[in-house]
C-alpha cells in the first residue's frame, strides 16, 4: 500500500504516522500543503495530527483552503480514501468532507491520555480488522475534540452507520470525556471513504508504550 | 470601510468557555448573570465605500472562511 501523508506548517504527527505505516510494510510520502497534486498510484491519504496554522481562527479552517486540499477534495469525490486524525478530522469537517464539527473540550482542558474506545461500526474500510463493540485502547490529545452535530445530522450519521467509535469505559458503556454528542470519538462520510478520529491509532502500536490496538485499525485499510 | 464582525457559537450549542466564565463571576459574587457567550470579534478594513457591496462581500466572507455555520452564527456591522 502506498500511503501519502500531508504536512501543514505546524503539523507535527506526519513522521509518528510515516512510521506507524511503514512498520505495517507500508511505503509512505510526505506531501507538502503547497502541492497541487497527490503522488499518483497512492492507495490512501492521512491528514495527520498536529496545530496546523496555529489552530488559528479554528482548528483546522486555514489548512483546508491550501493547494494539497484541493486535490484531495478531487481524490475523495472519485473515491478515495482519506483519514484524518485529531487536527487531521478537524481539517476534513473544517472542508466538508466529513459532517459536523469539533469545538472546544468542554471542561477547556487539552486532554492528553490513553482512552477506551468503542468499536461502534466495522462495515467499512477503515475497522473492518477490529470487532463490533471491541473495546480498543488509543491515546487522546486534543483541546478541541468535542464533536457536534446537529439532531437531524446525527439522525442520518446514526441510519447510515457513520458512527465509528465513541469513548467508553473498558466495558465499551459510552463516557464523556470532551462533552462531543454521545461520546463520539470518531466518524465517517456517507459514502464511507472517509474517515475522521479525535483519536491517535499511529500512537498505538507497542505493547511496552501501553498498547497496540492501533495496529488493527489502521491494517483496516489493507483489505 | 470597516467591517465588524462578531461570530458566537449559536443558540443552544454548549458555550464551555460561556459557562466557565458564568461560573467564575458567580464565585466572584456577581449573581445577577444569567447566561454568558464568549464569541470573538473580526475587524475588516476594506477598500471600497460601496456598502452594499462590502455588505455582500463579507458575509461572503463569513460563510466561506470567517465563520463556522454548523456551529456558529454571525453578525456584520458596516461603518
Amino acid at each position: 500500500m502506498k500511503v501519502a501523508v500531508l504536512r501543514f506548517p505546524g503539523t507535527n504527527c506526519e513522521f509518528d504516522t510515516q512510521y506507524a505505516f511503514e512498520k505495517l510494510g507500508h511505503t509512505t510520502q510526505l506531501v507538502w500543503h503547497e502541492d497541487e497534486k497527490l503522488p499518483e498510484g497512492i492507495d490512501l491519504v492521512v491528514v495527520p495530527g498536529g496545530f496546523s496554522y496555529g489552530d488559528y481562527l479554528r482548528s483546522g479552517s486555514i489548512a483546508r483552503f491550501s493547494s494539497v486540499m484541493k486535490a484531495v477534495q478531487d481524490y475523495a469525490k472519485e473515491g478515495g480514501k482519506v483519514l484524518g486524525i485529531c487536527n487531521g478530522f478537524q481539517i476534513l469537517t473544517e472542508a466538508g468532507l466529513l459532517p459536523g464539527a469539533l469545538k472546544r473540550n468542554n471542561n477547556l482542558h487539552f486532554i492528553s491520555k490513553h482512552q477506551n474506545l468503542c468499536v461502534i461500526n466495522n462495515d467499512n474500510a477503515f475497522l473492518n480488522k477490529c470487532g463490533k463493540g471491541e473495546v480498543l485502547n488509543i491515546p487522546i490529545a486534543h483541546a478541541d475534540g468535542n464533536y457536534y452535530i446537529d439532531d437531524e445530522g446525527f439522525k442520518e450519521l446514526e441510519a447510515n452507520g457513520q458512527i465509528l467509535l465513541r469513548y467508553s469505559d473498558k466495558e465499551g458503556n459510552p463516557v464523556v470525556v470532551n462533552g462531543s454528542v454521545t461520546s463520539i470519538a470518531g466518524v465517517c462520510n456517507e459514502d464511507k471513504n472517509v474517515f475522521g478520529l479525535m483519536p491517535h491509532p499511529e500512537r498505538a502500536l507497542e505493547a511496552i508504550l501501553g498498547s497496540e490496538d492501533g495496529i488493527k485499525m489502521l491494517q483496516g485499510f489493507e483489505a | 470601510m470597516t467591517a465588524v464582525v462578531n461570530v458566537f457559537l449559536k443558540e443552544g450549542v454548549l458555550d464551555p468557555q460561556g459557562k466557565a466564565a458564568h461560573h467564575a463571576l458567580a464565585s466572584l459574587g456577581f449573581e445577577g448573570v444569567k447566561d454568558v457567550r464568549i464569541g470573538k470579534q473580526i475587524i475588516l478594513q476594506l477598500d471600497t465605500e460601496d456598502k452594499t457591496k462590502a455588505e455582500a462581500e463579507v458575509k461572503e466572507m463569513c460563510e466561506t472562511l470567517l465563520a463556522n455555520t454548523v456551529i456558529e452564527d454571525y453578525t456584520i456591522e458596516i461603518n
